[in-house]
């Protein structure tokens, strides 16, 4: 909700957008019972693309990436993740899983583990690491979200943005393509808000793919090369941000933006 | 730009059976059920030849059969020329009774024990802690048999009772307390409405049944009163004069008497006979449930967070006021489901009559049917459905009440 | 108000103020007699109630105790020493402790099995009961039933050594191929089992019982609260593998298997113990080959692990229910499978929030072992009131048995709840 500035300078060397297709979604329909939740969503995201995806509650924005990874089921059109079809296949489903990681809104840390082992348990048992080399690649990005010496801590003893930033840790381990975001920021204090935006832009500035959800407006101005605003299960309006939030063309997106930056 | 290609072909392959999750559900599923039906089968045939080698069948006219055994403690008509099902009927009525009577006394034991372990006063807590730990940790059946040793072993027989300077005298002349069992005064009706007494009892449940109605209403008005005017009417007196009243008129009508039991040669006579077992069953189920109940009540009482007290009292509610309005309503929600699954407890423990020759449905139809006959199959499966099916009411009144709360919540 | 604030608001504190003890009535004994006893009126007739009920409790049972007779071997000499007094006769204890404890019929000679073997649960439990000591004894744990089955049972070391040697290859195929698919490892280890079994079965030599290390003793012989710890033991280790697959199947999302479990926990849920020991009785012989006999024992067994399986089942689901469905997406989301997700996340911390109530479970279990004196096996309970009572030389001694009986319980039972509480203590700070 806070239009945050930052001060250091984005290093845009590396944020290229590439010619070849990240995410595919054609004619994607989803119902929860007979509620339409997501209402023929079409999205093509290239990779190196960064795109922040906002919009009221309930507008359907958190599930839309869900089923990016298929925690939830679409029921109708198609998902093409790295050009692997998202379909009943469970095979489809562990591959994709291993290539797009995601970070939750409440971290989802899982507490009975310690942060480096929350960081080696899916490259061990998903990518069949060895767990040296598991170790190593987790202490790397420990070091790189800036938290390396509290890798035999549990999850409880951390602060709210130390434990979204293991999150994050937790999901490059898997070394994936794509990243999801959930509304990362929106259980934290705000003093920590700023912390974990500086990993995620830290991130981008490698070349990461990523799609956010979020209501940091100021990381949509800085880092989003598209910004997409949904509102009851539909598309209503995508942009560049300069011209997302000067010009908005449709009269949902202007009522929610003056709601969001209003005062 | 774009990378779709057609949608691939919907051909089925075999691998799909494991790999697919439309199908993986599936085949699970058969396979579970192929493990189950094989199971069964097996159980079956092992079953059938059995009781082919033994000579026997499963056929429930056995019930039809005289049982030729005599059952003392029994609410309806029997004797030992009546059917096995009958002697199964006195037992699952005579189960129902003990459960029932267990089920109020271990309430009240349990409610007070829990009130007064939440005490500030440090003894009294102590010792409902201690009432509870040592009822707790020992076996029901321990119990049962200990209090039922004090019937039989320490009360004194009818005989300490006889002569100039009897051994043992009746409680205010009225109450005998035999190792047989315990004699109370029988109340009856000398000019009651009609001939038979269970009418005549009747009766009295429908004037209770009219003071409670109307005590409802005297309540909705002084609450229709409350929001109309403000102040609430006092309601004490004349609810407690609905009650009464009727009820003193009708015992006056009808003439309540009490007929109280008298030693006549070697037994007492008259009155109203509580055998030693049911006795033992009763009250060992009672203290050593109600041990339970204490425990579920100090939880519910202490899930009601000290705000709640405070914030009512710092709205200027009296302390009677902030218990009926705020603290009960909020602990009721938290100790009536375990509540109810200490009845469940209570009536599955009344199997245990078994151990001290009550004749409940488990000691007459899972006992001495049993061994008589030897229909052991017939036997313990109409048992379990007995079992079963008061369960399964007893969880359908629980559902029933969390639904409501559940409702209430939103 | 305003005109004085505006004259002089500041203030500064010149000097602190030293702590100095509360008033007189304040402090020491009476004060806490005065808060903790006599409050108020009510409070104190509740404090006089209390301490004459204690002092009838104390006034009835301390002679009794007190004088109690140790080293009669009847109870007509035990009168004839108390000459009218009150007094317990806990001769019967001195003389009889081996059939409470042990049974009538297990050899005397051999009560050093039974006793080694209860030594060693404690170390085999230990592991399992506190988390810091170090993994390696679950090793131990793991062959603990097999060592107990042999220093109890006795006969041929071979039965449980094949049985052993079955569950490690079991163990060795399933951590060979368990890690590329759950389902190939699972059942290759059953396979695997299987397999050892039979071998192993054939390869027993006829003669193997006979010329044993440890002279068998029958099932049947087994008794007194040996029996009770024996039933406890085993059926609540059994029970809660059984348990935790019961509640798994009752979470899932595929309707035959969830149905089946929940008439399972349901059904056994809905009937008394007593009710299924009458099936362990009379009829589950039933249901075995008709060439068999499965020996009394072992049919109890079965019938009490279904019965303790349906109540941690239960327990189970509520920890299970209690994990927030974001751990189930998180597990997810980074590509576990199934059975991963369960051992590796789901069911670590599960586990860990039912272990209170698996204890409930566990205690409420071991006090309902006396129920088999009912169907005539000679346990604890079920030694006192047929042997024992029924002898001429202690027909009448029943408080002295009974209490004895009431205080193993109480001990072993409140030291289980006990740890119980420490657990929950210990959980509430743990890591969260």
């Amino acid at each position: 909700m806070s239009d945050l500035n930052y001060d250091r300078q984005i290093d845009r060397s590396k944020m290229q957008i590439g010619s070849e297709v990240a995410i595919e979604i054609s004619e994607m329909n989803k119902w929860y019972g007979t509620f339409h939740v997501l209402r023929d969503i079409n999205l093509t995201v290239n990779s190196g693309e960064r795109i922040v995806i906002c919009g009221p509650s309930g507008s359907g924005k958190s599930t839309l990436i869900r089923c990016i990874n298929r925690l939830e089921e679409h029921q109708a059109g198609r998902i093409v993740v790295d050009g692997t079809e998202l379909t009943n296949d469970l095979k489809n489903i562990d591959k994709i899983r291993s290539e797009v990681g995601m970070c939750f809104q409440h971290f989802n840390l899982f507490p009975h583990l310690t942060i480096l082992e929350n960081c080696t348990l899916a490259p061990i048992w998903v990518r069949k690491t060895p767990k040296k080399e598991a170790i190593e690649t987790a202490m790397h990005y420990l070091e790189k979200v800036k938290i390396p010496d509290q890798a035999n801590k549990y999850p409880g003893q951390l602060s709210g943005g130390q434990q979204q930033r293991v999150a994050i840790a937790r999901s490059l381990c898997m070394k994936p393509r794509i990243m999801l975001f959930d509304e990362p920021t929106s259980a934290l204090d705000p003093e920590m808000i700023k912390e974990v935006l500086d990993t995620m832009i830290e991130l981008a500035e490698e070349g990461m793919t990523m799609i956010c959800v979020t209501h940091e407006m100021g990381f949509a101005r800085q880092v989003a090369n598209r910004v997409i605003f949904m509102d009851e299960g539909q598309i209503v309006e995508q942009n560049e941000p300069e011209e997302f939030f000067n010009n908005p063309k449709s009269e949902r997106t202007k009522l929610f933006l003056s709601q969001i930056l209003g005062h | 730009m774009t990378i779709l290609t057609d949608p691939p072909k919907e051909s089925f392959r075999l691998s799909m059976l494991i790999y697919d999750t439309r199908y993986r559900s599936l085949t699970f599923q058969a396979i579970t059920a192929a493990v189950l039906a094989l199971c069964i089968w097996y159980l079956g045939n092992n079953l059938i030849q059995n009781l082919r080698a033994a000579g026997l069948n499963i056929a429930f006219d056995f019930l039809g059969d005289p049982s030729g055994y005599d059952i003392n403690q029994r609410l309806v008509e029997y004797d030992s020329q009546s059917t096995h099902a009958r002697a199964a009927l006195v037992g699952l009525l005579n189960t129902v009774l003990v459960a029932f009577l267990a089920c109020v006394t271990a309430t009240v034991f349990g409610v007070i024990a829990g009130v007064l372990r939440l005490s500030n006063n440090w003894l009294v807590s102590k010792l409902m802690a201690a009432y509870v730990e040592i009822f707790r940790n020992i076996p029901v059946l321990i119990w049962i048999i200990i209090i039922f040793t004090i019937m039989t072993a320490v009360l004194p027989g009818p005989r300490a009772f006889r002569g100039d300077d009897p051994a043992s005298s009746m409680l205010f002349g009225s109450f005998a307390f035999t190792n047989r069992g315990i004699y109370t005064p029988m109340p009856w009706f000398e000019s009651g409405f009609f001939a038979s007494a269970s009418l005549n009892w009747l009766v009295v449940l429908a004037g209770l049944v009219v003071s409670w109605i109307v005590s409802r209403r005297i309540t909705a008005w002084a609450t229709a009163k409350q929001e109309a005017t403000g102040v609430r009417p006092k309601t004490m007196l004349p609810v407690l004069a609905v009650w009464l009243v009727p009820f003193l008129v009708l015992m006056l009508v009808m003439g309540l008497t009490w007929e109280i039991p008298a030693l006549k040669g070697f037994n007492f006579q008259g009155g109203i006979k509580i055998g030693g077992p049911l006795i033992a069953l009763w009250f060992a189920l009672s203290i050593y449930t109600g041990a339970f109940i204490a425990e579920n009540v100090r939880a519910g009482i202490q899930a009601i967070s000290k705000g709640q007290t405070e914030a009512a009292a710092a709205l200027g509610l009296r302390p009677r006021r902030v218990m009926n309005l705020v603290v009960l309503p909020q602990a009721l929600r938290v100790i009536i489901p375990p509540l109810i699954s200490q009845y469940l407890n209570i009536t599955k423990n009344s199997s245990l009559a078994i151990a001290v020759g009550y004749a409940d449905i488990t000691a007459t139809l899972g006992g001495i049917t049993l061994n008589q006959t030897g229909r052991a199959i017939e036997s313990v499966l109409l048992l379990m459905l007995f079992y079963l099916t008061a369960s399964l009411l007893i969880s359908f009144g629980m559902n029933l009440y969390n639904a409501s709360v559940k409702l209430k919540e939103r | 108000m305003s005109d004085q604030t505006s004259t002089s608001v500041a203030f500064v504190a010149k000097d602190t103020i030293p702590p100095s003890p509360p008033p007189g009535r304040e402090t020491g004994i009476v004060k806490w007699l005065r808060e903790n006893l006599f409050s108020n009126i009510p409070n104190s007739i509740l404090t006089i109630v209390s301490l004459y009920v204690i002092f009838i409790v104390l006034k009835n049972t301390m002679p009794w105790i007190v004088n109690g007779v140790w080293t009669t071997s009847s109870l007509s000499q035990c009168r004839e020493v108390l000459n009218g007094e009150t007094g317990a006769c806990f001769s019967v204890l001195t003389e009889r402790w081996n059939q409470l404890l042990y049974g009538f019929k297990y050899p005397v000679d051999q009560y050093w099995r039974p006793n080694l073997a209860l030594l060693l649960m404690i170390v085999a439990a230990a592991p399992v009961l506190f988390f810091d000591l170090p993994r390696k004894l679950l090793l131990f744990t793991a062959v603990y039933p097999f060592l107990a089955y042999w220093l109890i049972w006795g006969g041929s070391v071979y039965v449980p050594l094949i049985a052993l040697l079955g569950f490690v290859a079991a163990t060795v195929v399933f951590q060979t191929f368990g890690k590329g698919s759950f389902a190939i490892g699972f059942f290759g280890a059953i396979v695997a089992a299987f397999v050892v079994w039979m071998v192993g079965g054939a390869l027993i030599p006829e003669t193997a019982s006979e010329n044993a290390l440890l002279s068998p003793v029958p099932s049947r012989d087994l008794g007194g609260f040996m029996l009770n710890l024996m039933l406890g033991a085993t059926c609540v280790s059994l029970s809660l593998p059984i348990g935790i697959v019961l509640a798994l199947g009752r979470q899932s999302d595929m309707p035959l298997i969830k149905w089946v479990c929940v008439i399972f926990i349901e059904f056994v849920r809905g009937v008394p113990l007593i009710t299924l020991l009458f099936v362990a009785s009379v009829m589950l012989s039933y249901f075995f080959p008709p060439e068999s006999s499965v020996d009394l024992f072992l049919r109890v067994v079965i019938m009490i692990t279904m019965f303790a399986s349906a109540y941690i089942a239960e327990v189970i689901r509520g920890g299970l229910a209690a994990l927030p469905k974001g751990q189930y997406e998180a597990a997810d989301s980074i590509g576990l499978a199934y059975p991963q997700a369960m051992r590796l996340i789901i069911l670590p911390q599960a586990l860990k929030i039912s272990i209170p109530g698996i204890v409930n479970v566990a205690v409420g279990l071991f006090k309902d072992t006396t129920l088999v004196s009912v169907i005539s096996m000679f346990d604890l309970v079920g030694m006192i009131r047929g042997p024992i009572l029924a002898s001429t030389e202690w027909n009448g001694v029943y408080w002295e048995l009974l209490g004895f009986a009431a205080l193993l319980f109480f001990i072993v039972c409140y030291g289980i709840s006990q740890y119980s509480q420490w657990l929950e203590r210990r959980l509430a700070t743990d890591h969260r």
